[in-house]
């Protein structure tokens, strides 16, 4: 049946209206003619979201409002603290984004009127929107730990939780430890920003401190009892640093054995948790999160901390018109990662589409993929396929998992390379 | 006839309308959106380990990703990944591939007396099913020329050391051609890595 007829046959039964209204939303663009998106935060959600928004419709006018000048990617940064990687392999900027029209505007969000639809920012600028898309990436719980601020996080003791001057920091830090020395890294409790990147870190760590400084250790303090890829990173810093026997490089201690920290003095460069207290030559403090500073000031959290989104569109559930993509939004079961903020950012991206132009809103589907580097030639993933049914994301049941836990040279070392080519393209689908 | 065929439309239009069809079915673009990360924009692919599959014969994606979901394909992570799809999405996918422009990757390294001698090999072993280096739809075979060159390198072994099942004429071929040249491998991942 063709659509013409089918909807003939909708109207004939009665049908028609419901399934119209129950499909399809009004148009809300100002003016008629208009088409106004608004994206704040040009990183792994916003920037690929305002890309597909062009690449699916050009009549749509879409500006992406960002902080820097250049983007950081975090994936890959652990591999420039093992020098594995340089600052430069890392860095992104938005020429390839303005070669798709959109008009990049480089100023800082300080406020988003939800009524009156208007972005405000640091220059004193404002930007009109008919629908806005939100991703700012995540701010930190600083008061979780006493003693700890941005300031110090800035000179000191780093989070390097995202990817910039704190990353090149870090590794600078690490590679002029004395000889001996302790790092330690201090991971957070659930949830937060890539599951797997501290225990990445550490092997990362590792790497570099095997070959230039074999007799330094690296103590993880952490708030969990277990954490993501356990059986496979636990195996693999066994494999290649020693973990578990007399002489590992690395120590692990779990919540409920002291990892939990609760205060840190600076200029003794020491830990207090709740039982001990632990002395380092390098900290590495990745604090709690919570969704970027912007969400929190134009009322897009609730209790938790991050904001509540509808999972087919990522508009907020809090405020009309204004969606929340990546780290930011409540979008479990998929993780806080770069791949899933890419699949979110072209779902919001879709049904931005569909909003403004009246049309149904395209039924969506998401994956993850996570790759990490345990050593050079040893990658491992995990994946999944998400669909959306029953008004909400689920995991498509058999799909995804983790690499097999035998350890395959082969296969490993093709995850590896597989890792390296996700890089490349990712990166290129979403500043390219 | 005709009064048959109303009755069965208006019931199933009837059943569409009450929302009793609970099973979301993603369009082809919106399911080739998601393979982006990994594969390219488009499934046009940069990297050189993960290949392009812009412009694959609808046929030929649908076959290789039904054998990574079965596993009779090996993979280090598309057997995860094509288990959450369904007949039909596979089917949908791979319309949105087939859609698009084959990618070269014009950006990898490659010897070119290697490659010259790649040629060679190519004509005399592999163009009858492969033309025009695997980028002829119609052929429904996978894409040679342009693709990323260590993922050429993988299959190649994979297929020579038996952890992928190839064609009976394929493999004969192979053998052929691995007794008459031991670096023939090589050879053919430069031609194919330069483009031509
Ligand atoms: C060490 C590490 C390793 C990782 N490895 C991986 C990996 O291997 N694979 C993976 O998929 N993910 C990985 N991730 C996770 C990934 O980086 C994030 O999930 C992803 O970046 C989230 O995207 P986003 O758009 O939410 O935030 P971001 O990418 O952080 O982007 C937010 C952007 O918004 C801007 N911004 C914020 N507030 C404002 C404002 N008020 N005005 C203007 N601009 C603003 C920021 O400057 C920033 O550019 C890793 C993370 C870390 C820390």
């Amino acid at each position: 049946m063709s659509k013409q007829n089918r909807r003939s046959f909708l109207k004939t039964l009665g049908l028609g209206a419901t399934a119209a209204t129950a499909a399809t939303y009004a148009p809300f663009a100002i003016g008629g003619s208009s088409k106004k998106v608004v994206v704040i935060g040009g990183g792994m959600g916003g920037a690929v979201a305002a890309k597909y928004i062009r690449m699916m419709d050009k009549s749509v006018e879409v500006t992406l409002i960002e902080a820097n000048e250049n983007y950081f990617t975090c994936f890959g940064s652990n591999e420039v603290l093992s020098g594995e990687r340089t600052m430069d392999s890392i860095k992104f900027g938005y020429d390839g984004l303005k070669g798709h029209g959109v008009n990049v505007v480089i100023d800082k969000v300080i406020d988003i009127d939800a009524s009156g639809r208007r972005v405000k920012t640091a220059s004193g600028r404002s930007f009109n929107y008919d629908r806005c898309i939100v991703s700012p990436g995540v701010s930190f719980r600083y008061d979780k730990i006493d003693g700890y601020d941005e300031s110090v996080a800035n000179t000191k003791i780093t989070h390097a939780w995202k990817a910039g001057p704190q990353t090149a920091l870090l590794r600078d830090q690490i590679q002029s430890m004395r000889k001996g020395g302790t790092v330690i890294i201090s991971a957070p409790p659930n949830p937060f920003r890539c599951p797997p990147g501290p225990y990445e870190r550490t092997a990362q760590i590792a790497h570099y401190l095997k070959h230039n400084n074999p007799t330094a250790k690296i103590l993880v303090l952490d708030d969990k009892e277990k954490f993501s890829k356990f059986g496979l990173f636990t195996a693999g810093w066994k494999k290649h640093y020693g973990y578990g026997t007399d002489n590992s490089m690395i120590e692990w201690v779990k919540g409920s054995a002291g990892g939990k920290i609760e205060s840190v003095d600076v200029a003794g460069m020491t830990l207090s948790g709740e039982v001990d207290d632990y002395k380092g030559d390098v900290i590495n403090i990745i604090p709690a999160q919570k969704a970027g500073h912007i969400a929190h000031v134009t009322g897009l959290t609730n209790d938790s901390g991050w904001c509540p989104i509808e999972g087919k569109t990522f508009e907020s559930t809090i405020h009309k018109n204004i969606h929340v993509i990546g780290d930011s939004a409540i979008q479990s079961p998929l993780p806080k990662s770069g791949y899933a903020a890419n699949s979110e950012g072209k779902v919001c991206a879709a049904a931005v589409v569909a909003m403004l132009n009246g049309d149904k809103i395209p039924d969506p589907s998401y994956v993850n993929t996570c790759y990490s580097v345990i050593a050079p030639g040893d990658g491992i993933s995990v994946a999944m396929v998400y669909n959306y049914a029953n008004g909400k994301i689920n995991k498509v049941k058999g799909s995804g998992g983790l690499t097999p836990g035998k350890f395959d040279a082969k296969a490993r070392a093709r995850e590896q390379q597989n890792g390296y080519s996700w890089f490349d393209n990712i990166t290129n689908d979403t500043f390219g | 006839m005709m009064k048959d065929t109303i009755i069965k439309s208006t019931l199933l239009v009837a059943t569409l309308a009450l929302g009793s069809y609970a099973q979301a079915a993603p369009s082809g673009q919106a399911l080739g959106y998601t393979c982006a990360g990994c594969h390219g924009t488009n499934g046009a692919s940069t990297g050189n380990a993960i290949p392009s599959i812009a412009g694959l014969s609808e046929t030929y994606m649908v076959e290789t990703m039904n054998a990574y979901k079965s596993g009779d394909k090996a993979s280090t992570i598309m057997g995860r990944i094509a288990k959450g799809y369904s007949e039909e999405d596979i089917e949908n996918m791979a319309g949105f591939f087939a859609e698009q422009e084959v990618h070269k990757n014009t950006n990898q390294s490659f010897d070119a007396a290697k490659a010259n001698a790649g040629q060679a090999l190519h004509e005399k072993y592999c163009d009858k099913c492969h033309t025009e280096g695997g980028t002829v739809a119609d052929d429904d075979a996978g894409q040679l020329s342009g693709n990323a060159k260590l993922f050429m390198q993988y299959s190649l072994a994979d297929f020579h050391d038996g952890s992928r099942d190839m064609e009976k004429k394929m493999a004969k071929k192979m053998k052929r051609m691995m007794k008459k040249d031991s670096d023939a491998f090589d050879k053919l991942v430069n031609y194919y890595t330069s483009g031509q």
